[in-house]
């Protein structure tokens, strides 16, 4: 156990000390300002007198001159720092002569992946806790409304998820840094796996839906609901659709269903008003996201393992 | 028996694909030794250094460490190996006590302890000056010697080099060298790889020699010369004043002489034991002077050449 204690120490030093970490937290925090930006302008419509959870708004209103919503903004930037945290969490060991000095002390090879992966994962909640709290101080400053505990508790899950969506990008990138042997080739491959996952996935989607099932403005409720589905089960397999839509269910208590379309479609077709979820309620609507998400993490984290324990490693 | 294996291989094999790195290798290394382990690049040194810590997995065969499996114990092995890869590296960004700190820790030593034994192991390979300078400013041969340190930290039983004086300069060389005969002399049994041979010939007590995967011959210095070059016989060279045919009878008559070669002034003298006093005598008896009289040496050079010629 000492073993892994001692990598997570020395990675989390690591971690504080260096450049990256503070590249890492502008960047997050400039979404947090470009947050609060556009709460100020937009948060005043759309709110009358018996809204409920006036706070959560904060995290959720986008403008329509900056259509950037904060789970936007995260869904972007959590990835970029998960990848950071983890690309060459292996192969820089590996290029430094590092590996092979570090593996000939008594530790077990998985402690120095759990080690690392432990302090990175220390590093991303910090950067997420800090920006959550930030966002909902300056909120609170501005707009004056006290959170609710219910909206303190959605706000933990929200913290809670957004982790877990970093931890898979920081797992997807330590099994690439396990698996190519120069830092510049596992860095380009995380990074070109999420252009693809965040703006190729919904594309292709978008089209394999539009072809089975064509829709247009004329298009029965129906249609459009059946051509959502196939949309919706594409995109799935894209983490941050997942991400997207368990942190929409989560901040927007009145969301009853994880696509929006389909929401929109019951409250029009249906004529139900939306009608405020319990927590409870709505982590259970999005069980299936939160855990495909974690099972992803720990598919990626045991791919790391299985190459990482049988490798032979040569100081080269 | 006094002497207890350290270091065991049994028909330790090695493949990859199709290619046969070390092939049936069986080794011994006793207690207290400092066993030279040398062959070409390519030979299969390095990995069998890798298969006894159990950093790569033998394809068949076994790797023993104090009675410990390389590969089914590799945690208890290493507890008492210490490793210096070639080219070692250390982290740029931390000291050198800082780097030794971070080793000292992976061995689960406490604080306190660690920082005494750190310093006097930089005081011991003469880096406690640049203690607290960060090692991306470190020379080759300052790694090398921080690398030293790194490996006594644990205080091993068993210390595996590899190449340990490759690409240093001669007189860090010469440092390196004492401070690893300096280690043996501490009950530490070492093994170091190398391809510079007169620096193994130096310190070790015992070499082998690997060529593709086999080990051709094992032994001391003397004992690899003397079976290899002089055909198990020690030779004995003579320059005499003036060499008669009466001379070299007599000098065969000599018991124990088995050959006796004369070119101009000179014979050599194959025998089974040193003859000196012998040969010397005889060679007054005939009214005879001797010029210079010197038993052949064999260096490392002329055992490896001549190994590698022959395969």
């Amino acid at each position: 156990m000492s073993g892994i204690a001692a990598v997570f120490w020395k990675e989390l030093a690591d971690h504080f000390s260096s450049k990256r970490f503070i590249i890492l937290s502008l960047l997050i925090y400039l979404a947090g300002i470009a947050t609060i930006y556009v709460a100020a302008q937009n948060i005043r419509t759309g709110i009358t007198e018996n809204t409920q959870f006036i706070f959560l708004r904060l995290f959720i209103v986008s403008g329509a001159n900056l259509p950037f919503s904060f789970p936007f903004f995260l869904s972007l930037f959590i990835p970029i720092v998960g990848i950071a945290l983890g690309f060459d969490a292996i192969n820089s060991e590996r290029t430094s002569g590092n590996l092979s000095r570090i593996l000939s002390q008594p530790l077990y090879r998985d402690s120095v992946i759990n080690g690392k992966f432990l302090a990175g994962l220390v590093i991303l909640a910090i950067l997420v806790a800090s920006i959550v709290i930030l966002v909902g101080g300056m909120g609170l400053r501005m707009i004056g409304v006290p959170p609710t505990a219910a909206e303190i508790l959605r706000l933990f899950a929200f913290i809670f998820v957004s982790i877990i969506y970093g931890a898979f990008w920081m797992a997807l990138a330590v099994l690439f840094s396990v698996s190519f042997g120069r830092t510049a080739t596992s860095a380009l491959a995380s990074i070109a796996l999420w252009i693809f996952v965040f703006l190729f996935v919904s594309l292709i989607a978008r089209a394999i839906a539009g072809a089975v099932v064509p829709i247009d403005q004329n298009s029965s409720l129906d249609l459009i609901a059946r051509n959502d589905e196939i949309y919706r089960t594409i995109s799935r397999i894209s983490p941050s659709t997942l991400y997207g839509e368990t942190v929409q269910v989560i901040l927007l208590p009145e969301m009853g269903n994880p696509s929006a379309t389909l929401m929109l479609l019951n409250i029009y077709a249906g004529g139900m008003t939306p009608t405020p979820l319990p927590l409870g309620q709505s982590l259970l609507l999005v069980w299936p996201q939160l855990t495909s998400l974690i099972a992803l993490t720990a598919l990626c984290f045991a791919g790391s393992y299985i190459r990482f324990m049988h490798e032979e490693i040569r100081a080269t | 028996m006094s002497k207890q294996a350290v270091i065991e291989t049994k028909e330790l094999v090695k493949t990859y694909g199709k290619f046969i790195a070390v092939d049936k290798l069986n080794l011994c290394v006793n207690q207290g030794e400092i066993f030279g382990f040398l062959g070409p690049n390519g030979a299969g040194k390095t990995t069998t250094l890798l298969m006894l810590l159990g950093l790569t997995e033998p394809t068949s065969g076994t790797a023993r460490i104090c009675g410990f499996d390389s590969t089914r114990e590799p945690i208890k092995v290493k507890r008492i190996t210490g490793y210096l890869p070639e080219r070692v590296g250390f982290y740029d960004d931390l000291t050198a006590s800082e780097n030794l700190d971070y080793t000292a820790a992976l061995n689960g030593l406490p604080r306190e302890m660690a920082s005494k034994k750190i310093d006097e192991l930089l005081n011991m390979v003469g880096l406690s000056e640049v203690a607290k300078q960060k090692v991306g400013t470190f020379s080759h041969g300052m790694k090398q010697r921080l690398g030293i340190a790194d490996v006594m930290i644990k205080a091993p039983k068993v210390a595996l080099f590899d190449e340990p004086t490759a690409g240093i300069d001669p007189e860090g060389i010469e440092q390196v060298l004492e401070m690893i005969a300096n280690m043996a002399k501490q009950k530490v049994t070492v093994v170091l790889s190398s391809h510079q041979l007169h620096h193994v010939q130096k310190i070790c007590t015992r070499v082998g020699i690997l060529s593709k995967g086999h080990l051709v011959a094992e032994g001391s210095v003397d004992e690899l010369g003397r079976e290899k070059i002089g055909g198990g016989k020690l030779r004995i060279e003579v320059q005499v004043a003036e060499p008669t045919s009466k001379l070299v009878k007599s000098i065969e008559n000599v018991k124990g002489v088995t050959n006796v070669e004369s070119a101009g002034d000179l014979l050599l003298i194959s025998c089974d034991k040193d003859l000196r006093r012998q040969i010397s005598k005889v060679v007054a008896d005939c009214d005879s002077l001797i010029v210079q009289m010197k038993m052949e040496e064999y260096g490392l050079d002329d055992i490896y050449m001549k190994y590698f010629r022959e395969s």
